[in-house]
């Protein structure tokens, strides 16, 4: 598997870490039901057969985080951009 | 089918030709007492102790593909009992317990080997992590030794001892630890489970459940729908994507973990040994080839299949701790799908749906659990109530912090 960083771009799989899915914003710790929203934003996966959106770290290369989207059946690439800009 | 010397020697005689199958291919009924989803080794275990040990013989196991074509074929065919946390000790051990007396259980050939497992050390720190969980075994009943550079030479002469970065310090030995026939395993749950009535059905996969009121009454499939008054799911990786079926979300990831095959070689690793400045585990087959793995890939799969690196990774792994095997060729490799839960601990539990239970969550060591697996699952499925030995094993412990973290790295599953 090559990973297309678009600063370095097709680069060998042992360049980077990941870290795992892209989960959303992190829950409000100061509204009604937070303990709930926690868990479930920190133990509950969808982990989806198919298109899957996550975050790599090209740590021997740019040092960019970049957000993945890969398809986990096939590990093809289908997109990726800097984490920086996909929360833009 | 049954095995004797006169069998032998009357199919010895007769060409081979009137053995019969070990069990009877099933098609599956209309309704069943408990419907087990998931042929492997930890749904056919279900299967035989449900039936053996709780009475439940009107039993269905069905299973998406053929029996054991998952990770109970797939494996590195190790087991162990070497844990550190109170909630994993006495569920491993059984699972020991159950292994040395698994053969004359279901009078099947498993070749269970105990033959040892060392996890070696190489640093000062690093043997007082290991002495704390030896001395965290023997507090439970389990063997353990820890064993200083000399013991360890005289057992493994022909490892690096003096790598110039990872010294062979010692090692932690398990002497009741070993290896066993994996196939063999899910042929000999299978048999003794369909000997006494429950049916396998195979190539049928399960699509949906019928829930009504909250309470389970069966399951779709691609050959008609099948009643049960309990269904019990045992799918490993593929957890995931059947629970949402039930629309539960799970705190599991689904990942890819490979290991490889040598080419055949006179006997020469006798035992079981890991290395401890990386991750790489060996172990010779009785054919001869030299069966080792180590980390899994990192990222989530379900393709069954790994990448390069760790491939390079394992190897480099092996090189440091016995270059003696530099030589040897990779005769075959291959990679599983593995049910990484968030706190590597597994999960073994009745859900929010009544009468659907799950067993899920066995990280990449699901092969040594099976038979406590098994045993514990058809006790909470025939009673209920949890089994003593698997009661920390709840699907709600993330929601009340009662976590069982071995390694303490978090919700993070690559790093388990």
């Amino acid at each position: 598997m090559r990973l297309p960083c678009p600063f370095c771009g097709a680069r060998d799989l042992s360049e980077f870490t990941c870290l795992g899915s892209v989960a959303g914003p992190r829950p409000d710790p100061n509204v009604e039901g937070a303990p709930e929203a926690f868990y479930e934003w920190t133990y509950l996966r969808d982990n989806p057969a198919g298109p899957h959106r996550e975050y790599w770290y090209h740590g021997q290369g740019c040092r960019a985080w970049l957000v993945i989207e890969r398809d986990t059946r096939t590990h093809d690439i289908l997109g990726a951009v800097l984490a920086a800009e996909a929360n833009r | 089918m049954r095995y004797s010397l006169f069998t032998l020697a009357k199919n010895a005689l007769g060409g081979n030709t009137a053995w019969q199958p070990q069990w009877r291919d099933a098609e599956p009924r209309g309704g069943y007492d408990v419907v087990v989803v998931g042929g492997g080794g930890h749904g056919l275990a279900t299967a035989y102790y449900l039936a053996k040990e709780y009475g439940f013989t009107n039993v269905a196991v069905l299973e998406k593909s053929f029996i054991g074509s998952g990770n109970v074929g797939r494996n590195t065919t190790i087991v162990r009992s070497n844990y550190l946390l109170p909630g994993n000790i006495p569920f491993y051990e059984l699972a020991m317990k159950l292994w040395e007396g698994l053969e004359r259980d279901f009078n099947y050939n498993a070749m269970v080997s105990q033959r040892g497992v060392l996890n070696l050390f190489h640093s000062d720190v690093q043997r007082d992590a290991y002495a704390r969980r030896g001395n965290a075994m023997r507090l439970h009943g389990v063997d353990a030794e820890l064993l200083d550079r000399d013991a360890v030479r005289k057992l493994y002469p022909f490892l690096d001892f003096e790598n110039a970065r990872f010294p062979i310090q010692g090692g932690l030995l398990q002497p009741r630890g070993g290896t066993v026939r994996h196939d063999a395993v899910a042929w000999g749950y299978a048999r003794g489970a369909s000997a006494r009535g429950v049916d396998i059905c195979q190539n049928c996969e399960v699509t949906g459940f019928r829930i009504e009121q909250g309470r389970v009454r069966g399951v779709e499939t691609t050959k008609g729908f099948v009643g049960a008054k309990k269904v019990a799911v045992a799918v490993a990786g593929s957890s995931s994507r059947v629970m949402r079926m039930a629309g539960m979300r799970l705190p599991i990831e689904s990942h890819i973990l490979q290991a490889m095959v040598s080419e055949g070689l006179k006997p020469f690793i006798p035992g079981v040994i890991t290395f401890g400045a990386g991750h790489f585990y060996i172990s010779q087959s009785d054919k001869g080839g030299l069966v080792f793995g180590g980390d899994i890939d990192g990222y989530n799969s379900y393709a069954q299949r790994g990448n390069l690196p760790v491939i390079e990774d394992v190897c480099e792994g092996g090189m440091a701790l016995m270059p003696a095997i530099g030589r040897a060729r990779i005769l075959r490799h291959w990679g599983g799908l593995v049910d990484m839960s968030m706190d590597g601990s597994p999960i073994m539990d009745a859900t929010p749906v009544e009468g659907l239970y799950l067993n899920a969550g066995w990280n990449y060591g699901g092969f040594k659990a099976t038979p406590a697996s098994g045993l514990c699952f058809a006790h909470l499925v025939a009673t209920g109530t949890p089994h003593a030995a698997a009661a920390a094993f709840r699907l709600d412990r993330f929601a009340t912090g009662h976590l069982v973290d071995e390694k303490g790295a978090g919700a993070q599953p690559n790093l388990h």
